[in-house]
């Protein structure tokens, strides 16, 4: 028997929004890197484990969760940089699934490592004190990190639309996802974009590891089940199209949270469900151009 | 000198010194056992504990002389939770290393592909982990013999006990793959013979950690208690969701099945309050003979106390050598027939028994709740003991309920 009270409605209406920010924030990074790039990263999902064990190895070291959602994202994105420089770069101009093959066996050996490092067995770290708290919404108690964590997502949301639509960098970003070859042959060197945004992307996933270490704890596996998700959102979203993958990782929220109220077993497969649709009715997804594929 | 002709010369140097040690060592081959088990992946945390407590079991058996005068040789083999893999190297074992018997298996679908296996080339094998299955028709076998608990006996001893003592208004959450379904399946069952209520089910896809689409409702209908099959990683990610919507306070949890490494790793901040079943938490050493032994010997030789799956691979492994002992033969059908006209039995918990029908071990198992963390013992003392659900063969489906009557 399913209760669809108004209360229940609005208050699965709301976890829906909560599902749906992490869907974004973990899409946006993979969404930028595939925009300028044509990289599809598969290891986004490793990235986003090595955030979560940055974020417990510094949360270790100070006591301090703050200084773990500070730092982490920033170690993360570093070993992003170097993974651009030292392993992607020399795949650029090759055929797509070349940089995909690398990532993909880039995410087994950080898998891997992750273990010998921190073991087998995986970890966990606490939410601050002041964020540990159900709060009381009017409708339904709710966990004060949850609505921390959608407040940081909005934040990141908003400081990446700035750049890119603001800055002068981020002219070049978006001028160099719609046609690199003419960027270039502006004067402009492609190189050292690529290499900042393949160093965001990772670290937005590192960030979205801290955030759900409190949440979901901090293992190896950790990325593997995310990894698709983050991809079916920018799928459905329109590859490389931002707009697209907050869109998508939104509607892919609710579609799941209102599954769950009603029918539980269906959650997961309606995800793939909506994509299908979507996919059906728009090939390149809600926002995306056609032809980044080919 | 090259590498060939100084490993001929020190081989010839060897003989010359130890003709009598070696000859007695080929004369007196040792008994082999092959043991598959899921080293990487998702369960190797656990695997590593089985392959531990298998460890010591097998330089028990050595230094008190061996089986039969012959040493005992324990191979261990990666399945990496792969059907597939597990019955591939189950056909290596048997056919190239020429393994005697075969133990292990860490999670039923691999179970169920290594008996595959050992059922065609008539070798027996115990199985050291959860599966109603594996001890019924059609998978089972007169040389299929089954160690450890089950989803039936687990789900209907926990779910009896907190419907008797903690509460009748209930809401499951089960991971949606074989062992959850079962599982829930058993409890709605217990729960209906209570007369308790079932306000929900919720499945939820194994492997998956965000629980906050489904905890909102479960908060509105106010369970007594709340059960939760979520095995693995998904257990911290659960009870830490549940425990940041602050409903740790208003209703009791309680687990069929819960795991050591995984308490551990959670801690006992998450973990304490929470009821659960269990099959060997090592403090119960304080009243059983058995398993103050197996701790001490543990613990000498690993440095930490034995937790839930080394206790089944010590046993698994002692009870093959019980059974050639008693058989004074390494024939798979000798020892399987004697382990059944000899089923009583005590490695590490207290008395256990095969029942002849379907071969399966009856043993106690206990309710255990986690202890606030200033009362913790030490790294593995985080369990207090509940109650002690002692073995009986009416927890288990009958033999006719197994097609083997």
């Amino acid at each position: 028997m399913v209760d669809l009270s108004l209360a229940t409605l609005v208050t699965q209406l709301f976890t829906g929004l909560v599902l749906g920010m992490i869907f974004v924030l973990l899409a946006v990074g993979l969404s930028l890197i595939f925009g300028l790039l044509t990289v599809v990263n598969f290891a986004h999902g490793s990235f986003y484990m090595l955030g979560a064990y940055f974020g417990f190895f510094l949360f270790g070291l100070t006591g301090n969760f703050w200084v773990s959602l500070a730092v982490a994202p920033l170690m993360v994105g570093s070993v992003g940089l170097l993974v651009e420089r030292f392993l992607v770069r020399p795949l650029y101009g090759r055929s797509i699934d070349d940089p995909l093959l690398l990532t993909f066996g880039l995410s087994l050996v950080l898998i891997e490592a992750a273990r010998l490092v921190w073991g087998k067995i995986g970890v966990t770290f606490d939410p601050p004190r002041e964020l540990g708290q159900a709060v009381n919404l009017g409708f339904t108690l709710f966990p004060a990190y949850r609505l921390f964590v959608i407040g940081v997502t909005a934040a990141v949301l908003v400081a990446l639309w700035l750049f890119l639509s603001r800055t002068d960098l981020g002219l070049i970003v978006r001028a160099g996802s719609r046609d690199p070859l003419m960027v270039q042959a502006l004067g402009i060197d492609l190189g050292r974009i690529r290499l900042l945004v393949f160093g965001i992307g990772t670290l937005l996933a590192g960030l979205a590891g801290v955030l759900a270490g409190p949440m979901r704890g901090v293992y190896a596996e950790m990325g593997v089940t995310v990894v698709i998700e983050a991809f079916v959102v920018v799928v459905v979203g329109g590859m490389g199209s931002l707009a697209g993958a907050v869109l998508a990782g939104l509607m892919i929220g609710e579609v799941v949270g209102l599954t769950t109220l009603i029918a539980p077993k269906l959650s997961e497969i309606m995800v793939f469900i909506v994509m299908a649709v979507v996919l059906l009715v728009r090939p390149s997804g809600l926002l995306g151009e056609a032809g980044l594929l080919e | 000198m090259d590498r060939r002709s100084f490993l001929a010369a020190t081989a010839a140097g060897a003989a010359a010194l130890g003709v009598p040690t070696v000859l007695r060592a080929q004369n007196r081959e040792p008994i082999r056992v092959g043991f598959p088990l899921p080293l990487t992946g998702p369960f190797s945390a656990l695997a590593n504990d089985l392959q531990r407590g298998a460890t010591l079991a097998v330089e028990e058996v050595n230094a008190r002389g061996g089986v039969l005068g012959r040493r005992m040789e324990v191979l261990f083999r990666d399945d990496q939770l792969k059907p597939a893999v597990g019955a591939q190297r189950t056909k290596e074992l048997i056919e190239n290393e020429k393994v005697q018997f075969v133990v292990g298996g860490l999670a039923a679908h691999v179970q169920m592909a290594i008996n595959e296996q050992t059922k065609k080339s008539r070798v027996l094998f115990v199985s050291v982990s959860q599966s109603d299955e594996i001890s019924a028709r059609p998978d089972t076998s007169p040389l299929t013999f089954h160690e450890a608990l089950n989803p039936t006996i687990t789900c209907r001893a926990v779910g009896s006990w907190v419907a008797q003592n903690l509460g009748t208004k209930w809401w499951i959450v089960y991971a949606d793959y074989a062992w959850g379904k079962q599982c829930n399946a058993v409890l709605t069952d217990v729960l209906a013979k209570h007369g308790g209520t079932l306000l929900g089910a919720t499945p939820y896809p194994l492997g998956n950690a965000e629980f906050v689409a489904h905890l909102p409702k479960i908060q509105a209908a106010k369970p007594d208690v709340l059960l939760s099959a979520t095995p693995g990683a998904d257990n911290i990610a659960f009870l830490k969701q549940v425990m940041s919507f602050g409903m740790k306070k208003q209703m009791r949890i309680a687990q069929p099945l819960q795991w050591m490494p995984v308490t551990k790793e959670g801690g006992p901040d998450l973990y304490a309050g929470v009821y659960a079943g269990i099959n060997f938490y090592w403090e119960v050493e304080e009243t059983i003979p058995s398993a103050r032994r197996y701790v001490a010997a543990f613990r000498q030789r690993f440095g930490t106390p034995p937790l839930d799956y080394s206790s089944y691979g010590y046993s698994g492994i002692l009870e093959l050598a019980r059974g050639v002992e008693l058989a004074k033969s390494t024939d798979s059908d000798a020892v399987a027939n004697a382990l059944r006209a000899h089923p009583v039995y005590d490695h590490y918990k207290g008395k256990q028994w095969w029942r002849g029908c379907d071969n399966k071990s009856f043993q106690d198992l206990w309710i255990v709740r986690g202890r606030e963390p200033d009362k913790v013992r030490g790294e593995w003392g985080l369990l207090d003991v509940v109650n002690r659900v002692p073995a009986d063969e009416r927890l288990d489906r009958s033999c006719a309920e197994k097609g083997l009557a």
